[in-house]
């Protein structure tokens, strides 16, 4: 469009818009100049002010400010003009709805702080951010922190710089570990609101450890909140983006990572598992893969990925669906995977998958302009049959192919075997026995 | 179990009880039995490491079995270095294991995490994650602290971080 304009009548067109310019009312370009100027002067303001502690602070202290518009005008001055822009290019159908979006950042490190950064140059409505730790010196190698920032926490001084970016925003900062009884506790309070359902749209999970992540999905199944998982190797080199909608696909503890102990000697005790290697740059593109995934989830537009892999050393990008384990461990997870069948087989589901399909094939029957088909080529869907249930982790085997062989343990044990090794029935309470135990650590 | 194990934790571990109730602190009934449970296979493991006279921890917890603490110690040419450690039940429990922690050797050795918890990650998690929910408190103590300590300390005392003191 602006190539258009500028075509020959360059000069006729520029002195037109002069005259346009002038007759333009200056009381309102006068408003406009300073309203852009309260912007300004509230950008450097401290993040104390835009962010609520919920850590001895007041967590109803929910910022009055409701979105105000997005702006499409293409002036240097409007930091949302490239985003509009999404809509004028057929991407995105309406890119303001994401100011009335609620995204919770577990995990404020290497990917945590620049997704939470893209989110926040994208206008996101309310960001949420949770760790317990501070910022490190040793954290200079990946973005987003600043060595003067070294001693604030994570939370603090990401909600410093964010609310620098972009005062719009409404952040929340959440000091916490969320792993501790409480700390679960408080963490899944905060991501609910007074009727019990989750308050947020999405959990972006950008932690470092299993026990982290397994409190996520316990919340999130408690919840049935969707989440999305993230993760990068300790070599640095490779990372991965998953997507968890409880009961409809896999959930964290359906597919535990497949761990093998083997062969260590206890005396050569790896120090790799604490001092993990690190780089900035495939912490960048998991975050960049994890908050575009992010937006197409949120604003409806492209395939949202349910599981995206990353290996840097082969440029090997792998996609795949993971299917709930009927036999997964966690008791929550099998009871939502039944809801959703329900759901799915239900007569509405039916009717409306039927009704998009019937509107598919006659969008294809249109396109399809062959008269003749001497060969009989026909198109055949590449998925799967829907929803299969594989096997359980139980009753292994069944179901696999000939030279396949499961490799994951099975999970339960013989019933017989563990009657013989587990501890004894006993007739004495919870006190008796906390004495018994006193008792031996007093006696040599 | 993992074949770089020593005979004698291997034949110990086996000595321990298996638990049987899949319950951590949040849910409320079922965490009585499971705690009767961890305290019955604790007193079973420390009986048998006091007929072996092979002690080597005391261990209470509070009252809702959340919070455990207690001493460990170390024997390295003839000599004790004893230790206080503590850990939380964590809140995904028994499919997560507990962090132990030694918070006086906090910053002392890169085997540790900030606030004093061992490194149990290559050593100890797999073999939880493949044992969940039948391993226990004292299974943590037997595979997670025990070989921790017989590979740490004397690093610690060889390099001099740590002397003895008592």
């Amino acid at each position: 469009m602006v190539d258009s304009a500028l075509t020959a009548n360059v000069r006729r067109e520029l002195s037109k818009l002069q005259a346009d310019l002038d007759a333009l009312q200056t009381d309102n370009l006068r408003g406009q100049l300073e309203r852009l100027n309260d912007q300004l002067s509230n950008m450097p303001t401290p993040a104390s002010q835009f962010a609520t502690h919920a850590v001895g602070g007041s967590m109803g202290d929910m910022q009055s400010t409701r979105p105000k518009e997005m702006s499409a005008e293409v002036v240097d001055s409007n930091p949302y003009s490239r985003l509009m822009a999404l809509q004028r290019m057929g991407i995105v159908k309406d890119y303001q709805r994401i100011r009335d979006k609620t995204i919770a950042v577990v995990g404020v490190g290497g990917v945590g702080s620049v997704a939470a950064e893209m989110l926040t140059r994208c206008g996101i409505g309310r960001l949420l951010l949770y760790d317990y730790d501070k910022v490190e010196l040793a954290n200079m190698n990946r973005l987003f922190f600043r060595p003067e920032q070294a001693g604030m926490t994570k939370t603090e001084a990401a909600a410093q710089t964010l609310a620098g970016i972009n005062p719009d925003v409404a952040i929340e900062s959440y000091t916490m570990n969320i792993t501790t009884l409480q700390g679960f506790d408080a963490f899944k309070a905060s991501v609910t609101n007074a009727d019990g359902a989750s308050r947020v749209d999405l959990i972006l999970s950008c932690v470092d450890n299993y026990e982290a992540r397994m409190t996520i999905n316990q919340v999130c199944l408690e919840l049935e909140q969707t989440w999305m998982e993230s993760g990068v190797s300790e070599d640095a080199v490779s990372g991965h983006i998953q997507v968890v909608i409880p009961g409809e696909t896999a959930c964290f503890a359906c597919v535990p990572p497949l761990v093998v102990a083997s062969g260590i000697d206890e005396r050569t005790l790896k120090r790799e598992g604490v001092c993990a290697a690190s780089l900035p740059t495939t912490m960048g593109i998991i975050a960049g893969l994890l908050v575009q995934n992010t937006l197409k989830f949120l604003l409806d537009f492209g395939q949202v990925t349910r599981y995206l892999g990353y290996s840097s050393l082969t440029d090997f990008f792998p996609t795949m669906d993971i299917k709930p384990n009927p036999g997964c461990s966690n008791p929550l997870c099998p009871k939502l995977q039944a809801a959703y069948q329900q759901q799915y087989n239900s007569e509405e589901a039916l009717a409306a998958r039927s009704a998009a399909a019937t509107a598919a094939a006659g969008a294809e029957a249109e396109a399809a302009t062959h008269e003749d088909n001497d060969w009989g080529i026909e198109v055949v869907s590449d998925a799967g049959p829907a929803a299969s249930p594989g096997a359980g982790s139980a009753g292994q085997q069944g179901g696999l192919a000939a030279g396949l062989q499961y490799s994951f343990p099975v999970a339960s044990m013989d019933p017989y075997d563990l009657k013989k090794d587990a501890v004894e029935d006993s007739t004495a309470d919870v006190d008796d026995l906390m004495s018994q135990l006193q008792a031996l650590n007093t006696q040599s | 179990m993992a074949e770089g194990w020593d005979s004698g934790t291997k034949e110990t571990v086996r000595k321990i009880p298996l638990l049987t109730v899949n319950a951590g602190p949040r849910d409320k009934d079922q965490w009585t039995k499971r705690l009767k449970e961890e305290l019955q296979a604790l007193i079973k493991y420390i009986q048998i490491n006091k007929s072996t006279d092979s002690d080597w921890f005391t261990i209470t917890s509070n009252k809702d079995g959340t919070h455990w603490s207690g001493k460990c110690w170390y024997i390295h040419e003839l000599i004790k270095y004893e230790f206080d450690f503590e850990f939380d039940i964590p809140a995904t429990y028994p499919t997560t294991a507990p962090e132990i922690k030694i918070p006086s050797l906090d910053g002392k050795t890169a085997k540790m995490y900030r606030g004093g918890a061992i490194c149990l990650t290559v050593h100890f998690k797999p073999l939880w994650a493949k044992n969940s929910p039948h391993f226990g408190v004292g299974h943590a103590m037997c595979l997670g602290l025990a070989p921790w300590m017989a590979a740490e300390i004397p690093h610690l005392v060889d390099s001099g971080v740590i002397s003895s003191a008592s």
